[in-house]
């Protein structure tokens, strides 16, 4: 099957403008601003149940179509922060498919009336930003950008803005903040960014994904859209594969695809040919799915089925673990990064990241007690519910199942 | 000298990029184009852009202080961000800051005695399916260098080492 998204790998020089237009490119942005009304944009989004892709799933076209059109100018951001460690989607596709990716923002922004969109890209995607600053400007060149598009009254402009290094502003209102030259630090919702957003300003936040799936559903249809995937979750994903599989990489599949498909017909199955014993489908923000039953491996990677294994999809960012590595461990791991990332602007999680880290140091140093394993599980419960955003809630998932689900491991680690 | 003097054209194409309104937001890009030269940002280049965009320095401080890529302290010219978080370390990531320290002489967080590189271990860099990694932070920006060994490594160390005494 030929790609969607990661179209570069079937395509050469996709990143070159020529290529990209000689390839149908910007024909569905052009089509929309001259003989599309707005919201017959976002009407086909709504219809083709696109999900946004940067984890939480929120359908599209429903976000686009919450704009408040009594409070103007709109805007429209890109979230290109991709930050969960064992993401690295949107990175291969602003890389490989820039142009793509930026005719759906310029969708998004002509169907909720924006005529400045902003690509927020992570400090450390320097290069990629400069990159995406010379597509801009081309695009400028060949007048798919600029004031008075094709003839019409619809202008447009993009702008990049570099982050400096914050997981948190990956959360879209932290975001924001960032974006508006302050500490990233999430606000109080409501009100949601399509009401009150970038300088106070109806805002649409999408992620890299999202949008670059766009100029594909105008140009083929809401139908053509849904004839992949699930009812629940139409279209492709860009599952990032990583851990311990012997070829971690990039597969865009239709959702629904089987765990086991992606580690063994894709991934080239677990290295040293070690059994799966845990999966985290969305990163380090994930509860574990523990595979003690070979069936697990058949679990259809959509929104509604993942849950049924006591997990999110996420971003579907998925990371092997096999039966080598202890959970002491990985808790640490996971621990730490969420004190270092946690913004300080709430308690429960400023200080239960700090306390859990404590916690999991010590019982992975062998200084623990059973007592240890005990409280680290009710320190992570105690937060759960009660922090202002969600990097709190998923600093306690790998805590939470970790200890639930493998405890043995814990009590090996305190015992020894 | 302040960052309009110094870099005219870079600091009105950063301004143009937000409305009136929004001029605060160019406070991040101007830290970088202050962080350009030495690497770190001291107190005047903060009251520089405090001054332009009419905030006050405490909300340029603030900015400085929240996000990992500013720096306030002068360190090796460039800095070697080894990323050691989950999915790297599954892939051997700690095992290779380990080489790397002993083939350098320096643990993590020292500087080697030439004051080329200053090396570090930071959080999740998107990079996964190509560990071991890392980035380079420095006077051209930021640059990743993925599918690393230690001999790689040292390999680019070398060149990072007659780049520097090129430009001197």
């Amino acid at each position: 099957m030929s790609h969607i998204l990661l179209r570069h790998r079937d395509i050469a020089d996709l990143d070159k403008l020529s290529v990209y237009k000689k390839n149908g490119g910007l024909a569905a942005f052009k089509n929309a601003v001259t003989k599309m009304k707005p919201t017959a944009v976002t009407d086909v989004v709504k219809n083709s149940g696109l999900r946004g892709r940067g984890g939480a799933g929120f359908p599209t076209g429903m976000k686009w179509s919450f704009i408040d059109n009594k409070n103007w100018p709109h805007y429209v951001v890109a979230n290109a922060d991709e930050s969960e460690p064992g993401t690295f989607k949107d990175r291969e596709i602003m890389e490989g498919n820039p142009f793509q990716f930026l005719e759906g923002l310029a969708l998004a922004c002509y169907a909720v009336g924006a005529n400045v969109g902003y690509v927020y890209l992570r400090g450390e995607f320097w290069e990629l930003g400069a990159a995406l600053d010379e597509q801009i400007a081309e695009l400028e060149e060949a007048g798919y950008l600029g004031d008075k598009l094709f003839g019409t009254d619809y202008s447009l402009r993009i702008y990049t803005h570099l982050g400096a290094g914050a997981y948190i502003c990956g959360e879209e209102t932290a975001l924001l903040e960032s974006l508006e030259g302050k500490r990233g630090q999430p606000r109080n919702r409501p009100p949601f960014p399509p009401a009150v957003g970038l300088y106070g300003k109806p805002t649409i936040i999408n992620n890299v994904e999202t949008f670059t799936n766009v100029p594909m559903i105008l140009a083929n249809g809401a139908e053509w859209y849904k004839t992949m995937g699930t009812a629940d979750s139409p279209g492709v994903k860009i599952f990032s594969l990583s851990g311990r599989v012997r070829k971690p990489g990039n597969y865009e599949l239709p959702l629904g695809t089987t765990f086991r498909d992606l580690i063994y017909k894709h991934g080239g199955g677990v290295q040293d040919s070690r059994k799966v014993k845990a999966i985290m489908p969305a990163g380090a923000s994930s509860s574990l799915i523990l595979v003690d039953d070979d069936k697990v491996l058949d679990t259809p990677m959509d929104y509604a089925t993942v849950r049924t294994l006591k997990a999110d999809l996420g971003s579907a960012s998925i990371i092997v673990i096999d039966d080598t590595v202890s959970m002491g461990w990985l808790i640490n791991k996971t621990v730490h990064f969420f004190n270092h990332e946690s913004c300080g602007k709430c308690t429960p999680c400023r200080e239960g990241t700090y306390w859990m880290t404590h916690l999991t140091e010590r019982i992975q140093g062998g200084h623990g007690a059973k007592a240890d394993v005990d409280l680290l599980l009710n320190v992570a419960k105690q937060m759960q519910g009660k922090c202002l955003c969600a990097l709190g809630e998923f600093s306690t998932m790998a805590v939470v199942s970790g200890i639930e689900r493998f405890r043995q491991d814990f009590d090996q680690a305190v015992k020894a | 000298m302040s960052l309009a003097k110094k870099y005219p054209k870079e600091v009105k194409q950063i301004l143009s990029k937000y409305p009136p309104e929004g001029k605060r937001s160019a406070v991040m890009p101007l830290l970088f184009l202050a962080q350009r030269e030495d690497g770190y940002i001291n107190k005047a280049a903060m009251q520089d852009i405090a001054k332009m965009l009419e905030i006050t320095e405490t909300d340029v401080a603030a900015v400085v202080g929240f996000y990992t890529l500013y720096h306030e302290k002068k360190e090796g010219k460039y800095r070697m961000q080894v990323c050691t978080d989950l999915p790297c370390a599954l892939r051997g990531a700690e095992k290779f800051m380990d080489a790397l320290c002993s083939n350098l002489g320096i643990k993590v967080g020292e500087t080697t005695p030439d004051g080329i590189v200053t090396l570090e271990a930071v959080m999740c860099l998107a990079a996964c399916d190509k560990a071991p990694m890392f980035q380079t932070q420095g006077p051209d920006g930021i640059k990743y260098h993925e599918n690393m060994t230690v001999d790689r490594t040292m390999e680019l160390m070398r060149t990072l080492k007659n780049a520097v005494g090129e430009a001197q």
